[in-house]
């Protein structure tokens, strides 16, 4: 901790550094509050034009100069919460595994390995997606969900490979070491004692893990989940790649669709009309205010809670 | 930390002594043309080493907005720009066609080769999502020799603003009153079926990796991928397979109605042996121009006029025809050198 | 414990607990397997087909015209070089001021709000990163370049290494400062002399972690460094990078690209998990002589 420890006089040069310090600090809210003020300007002719039906309309017309972002944001949703879905067992299964089960060493090395994941650029994802994850979905996945659940409509249709289930994986894939590091930073905060009362009290290592770790970790738990999806939601390269691009709401999976971060990657820099590009800033507004509330609220409300400080 | 700094500003210094410095021209747009003008412009770097020609294939829509920002010093696409986007430009706009190219169908039929023929109403149905089965038999009507699986259609379009967009949804919307009603021509539509790629490259690489596929794409992606294509009815009822022939025969019906600008449109023209689904496509070059650039510009337009045109034929595209040639020449000497 | 719980345990036998406790551990590892599954297919995809295509030409030559045979991405690594030494020189001051800024001052209304806008600033999706530096950088510039490029990289490694600082100068001792100040020197000379001075290897390690993150980046450098067929002619000129490249020969249908590709990716991989790699080992030699 700092000492709060006043000279009597203080040096200019304390003064100086200090300003200096203040000024670099106060260039981030600046920052910030550029980037929204830049959105919404842009957006302006849009939000004009649009209105509140920007949101809510379903099509995406720039030959009619008709924009609605429902299916661009029905997208980002869809696929962010699937992949949530599918990446938040298996991270916090994997975090409880390498705090309560596995040695130490080996828990290192592991997470490291997991970590590892992380690190990998979006644009590999991508590229691992096109040539090793679509074909396997196209000629095995999709078949034979299409065979054995084809009655349902979240499994019907032509099996395209690329799409949202495409999307949802690469993203559950890309998430999985954001929750699995949080969540494991959660269950480490958990105090040793509670263990070993649970322990003592004859519970088996996994009611153990259920009774004293998940239970007083839940919140922590959730926060991480949240932070994890707040990532899976601005996600561009690698879903762009594997979503097939096409601004429509299908109840099926296996239907390719498009996400907010998608749409710009693929039109921003190619947008002719005014209208058009207002459109996709006003895209990239609600892009950016959905990661923003999201983010927030996972880290003022959840993380607070439960470690009693900011998340890094 | 020194090191790692130390070795960036090595790098740095590395990479600005990596060339002696050509003048570099920037442009941006059309994919449909990209596999020529690649190699257009490492040939004419080899004629005219002082020169280098920094081209990014984004797509037509792309080309017209970066040319409009003024971010590149020329543009290109293929579908010609509009009034409207002609108005917005600060200096005055030529449209320079290249060549000419043919937007193919192509599909993705295991068991099947190539052969598929098909007529303006099925194909706009397809794209439509009207028709949805390689099995349907409408399609079948018109290629009793194939045997056409009962297979879903998987169809894709482009997700970019696309000058080769522009070209096929002009034909479409010229041949089927129901996609003029419904969605219209231009460079981006709001598609009624199937799944987006990015680009021509995009589209052919989907409809390579998806069985059971149909797109459209500029012939040479198709080409230089073996992937088939169709061949299309046209006006006079014949069906005729995309080539350099069958798309200079229709550049040559509307050769004497070309306006001064050359923004013209040749899908669905007159003549036998005609290709319905051609099209220019065209370099946005302004009016005015710094005289570094512009002067390396002129002279790589006149290039490509004169030997660029021989290598067309090379990567299936079709050559500008002779006096039209004479025209463009004339109007690239109207360019002002500042 | 709930009662229900309570109940639970006392008439469930032994036994039969202790299997249910084996499964669920055995369900634990499939979980941790099922998500290690897609890094050892992807470095194993990235090596095995990458690999073919890193000849000497492949880090020597310019690409080559499309579909065709031969040429290399020697460009597209420098410049993926020159970005990240770009984002570094803008974004490395500002974002350790920052983080002696919170480390150091860090207390109050005011310090609460830059935290969390350095928090929220790591959460904006690059991609917005690149539409904003397209219309304040680019569009003024009249030209894509390799500086937007920069500063777009910059902004997305500046929270990360404010973050990285801050942790690591909190680290330091209070009675570290408190031995500075007691000798008389100024509060300034005390945090740089003293305090980051003290901690700078590691602090160089955090900024190198950040460096590694942004060199993946393709969504903002689509708007702002665009891309060169050719060697980049100055910092204000297009400049080719290889996330980029690796982007627009992925979606291409040439088999040579979509080798190159790879082989780009296996470089861009070397290059970021050789950086992670290093770096975190270095960082945990560090923490295990610092310790004590």
């Amino acid at each position: 901790m700092t000492l709060r420890f006043r000279r009597p006089e203080a040096h200019a040069g304390d003064l100086i550094f200090s300003w200096v310090l203040r000024g670099a600090a106060m260039g981030l809210p600046a920052l910030l509050f550029s980037i929204a003020f830049f959105l919404f300007q842009r957006a302006e002719p849009a939000i004009a034009k649009f209105g509140w039906g920007f949101f809510t309309g379903s099509v995406w017309d720039p030959v009619q100069e008709n924009f609605g972002a429902l299916p661009a944001i029905y997208g980002t949703i869809v696929s962010s919460f699937l992949a949530l879905l599918l990446a938040a067992p298996l991270s916090i299964g994997t975090a409880l595994l390498l705090t309560e089960v596995l040695p130490r060493r080996l828990a290192s090395a592991v997470g490291f390995l997991v970590e590892m994941l992380a690190a990998v650029p979006s644009v590999v994802y991508g590229l691992w997606g096109i040539f090793v994850l679509v074909p396997w979905l196209r000629q095995s996945l999709e078949p034979a969900l299409a065979r054995n659940l084809g009655w349902i409509p979240l499994f019907s249709g032509p099996p395209y490979g690329v799409g949202m289930l495409a999307a949802a994986i690469i993203l559950a894939i890309m998430i999985a070491p954001t929750i699995t590091s949080i969540a494991r930073e959660v269950f480490r905060a958990i105090p040793r004692q509670q263990r070993e009362a649970a322990l003592a009290l004859g519970a088996t290592r996994w009611e153990t893990m259920r009774l004293a770790v998940l239970r007083s970790g839940k919140a922590g738990v959730f926060g991480a989940a949240i932070l994890g999806l707040g990532r899976a939601l601005g996600e561009t390269m690698a879903v762009t790649m594997v979503i097939g691009n096409r601004p429509s709401i299908s109840a099926s999976l296996l239907e390719p669709a498009q996400t907010l971060s998608s749409v710009l990657a693929n039109e921003y820099a190619e947008a002719a009309s005014d209208l058009h590009l207002a459109a996709l800033v006003e895209i990239g507004l609600a892009l950016f205010a959905v990661t923003f509330a999201v983010n927030a609220f996972a880290r003022l409300f959840l993380w607070r809670r439960t470690l009693g400080r900011s998340a890094r | 930390m020194k090191t790692l700094l130390s070795t960036f500003a090595l790098l740095f210094v590395a990479s600005a002594q990596a060339a002696p410095q050509p003048l570099q021209l920037n442009g941006a747009g059309a994919t449909f043309p990209f596999p020529l003008y690649s190699k257009w412009f490492s040939e004419f770097n080899k004629a005219e080493p002082s020169i280098q020609i920094n081209y990014q294939s984004i797509g037509s829509g792309g080309g017209i907005r970066q040319f409009l920002e003024q971010t590149v010093d020329f543009g290109a696409t293929d579908s010609p720009m509009t009034d409207e986007q002609l108005a917005k430009a600060k200096t005055p706009v030529l449209h320079i066609p290249t060549v000419l190219g043919a937007v193919v169908i192509t599909y993705h039929l295991p068991g099947i080769g190539k052969g598929l023929r098909l007529t303006p109403d099925v194909l706009a149905d397809i794209f439509l999502g009207k028709i949805s089965q390689w099995n349907d038999p409408r399609i079948v009507a018109a290629n009793s020799a194939l045997k056409l699986p009962a297979d879903p259609i998987l169809v894709v379009h482009r997700s970019d603003g696309s000058g080769t967009t522009g070209i096929f949804t002009d034909y479409l919307a010229k041949v089927s009153p129901e996609w003029k009603t419904r969605v219209g021509s231009g460079p981006a539509v709001s598609w009624p079926a199937g799944l987006g790629g990015k680009g021509n490259e995009g589209v052919t690489g989907l409809v390579k990796q998806t069985p059971g596929s149909i797109g459209y794409v500029e012939l040479i992606y198709a080409e230089s991928n073996a992937l088939p294509y169709a061949s299309l009815k046209n006006r006079s009822g014949q069906f005729v397979a995309p080539g350099t022939r069958s798309v200079s025969a229709a550049a040559a019906g509307s050769l004497k109605k070309i306006p001064a600008d050359f923004r013209v449109s040749i899908t669905d023209p007159e003549g036998k042996e005609s290709y319905p689904l051609g099209g220019f496509t065209y370099l946005l070059v302004s009016q005015s121009m710094d005289k570094a650039k512009g002067q390396a510009l002129v002279q790589f337009l006149r290039w490509a006029m004169k030997d660029g045109q021989s290598l067309a034929e090379s990567l299936v595209y079709a050559p500008l025809p002779k006096e039209l040639v004479k025209k463009i020449e004339a109007r690239i000497g109207t360019i002002v050198l500042r | 414990m709930s009662r229900r719980y309570f109940g639970d345990y006392v008439f469930r036998s032994y036994g039969w607990r202790h299997l249910q406790s084996r499964v669920m551990i055995g369900l634990l590892a499939a979980a941790c397997g099922l998500v290690l599954l897609p890094l050892f297919s992807i470095l194993g995809y990235v090596v095995w087909q990458g690999l073919p295509a890193l000849e000497p030409a492949f880090f020597t030559q310019l690409p080559g015209s499309v579909g065709e045979a031969g040429g290399g991405m020697a460009n597209a690594i420098v410049g993926t070089l020159t970005l990240v030494g770009l984002a570094l020189l803008l974004g490395l001051p500002w974002g350790i001021a920052l983080g002696i800024y919170l480390s150091e001052y860090g207390r109050g209304r005011f310090a609460s709000v830059v935290r969390f806008s350095v928090d929220m600033l790591s959460s904006v999706p690059s991609i917005i990163i690149g539409l904003f530096v397209y219309a304040w950088v680019v569009i003024p510039m009249k030209r894509f370049s390799a500086v937007s490029g920069g500063v777009a990289l910059a902004l997305l490694m500046l929270p990360t290494v404010a973050r990285s600082t801050e942790e690591l100068l909190k680290l330091v001792p209070g009675h570290v400062r408190e031995a500075g100040l007691a000798l008389g020197l100024p509060r300034w000379k005390v945090i740089l002399r003293i305090v980051v001075r003290g901690s700078l290897g590691a602090i160089a390690t955090g900024v190198a972690l950040a460096l590694a993150r942004v060199a993946g980046e393709t969504a903002p450098l689509l708007f702002t460094a665009f891309g060169n067929r050719y060697w980049n002619q100055g910092l204000d000129q297009p400049i080719a990078s290889l996330p980029v490249q690796i982007f627009n020969y992925a979606i291409s249908p040439y088999e040579e690209w979509h080798r190159q590709a790879w082989g780009g990716s296996l470089v861009l991989i070397a290059l970021v998990l050789g950086l992670n790699i290093s770096m975190r080992a270095a960082l945990r030699r560090k923490g295990k002589t610092g310790d004590s």
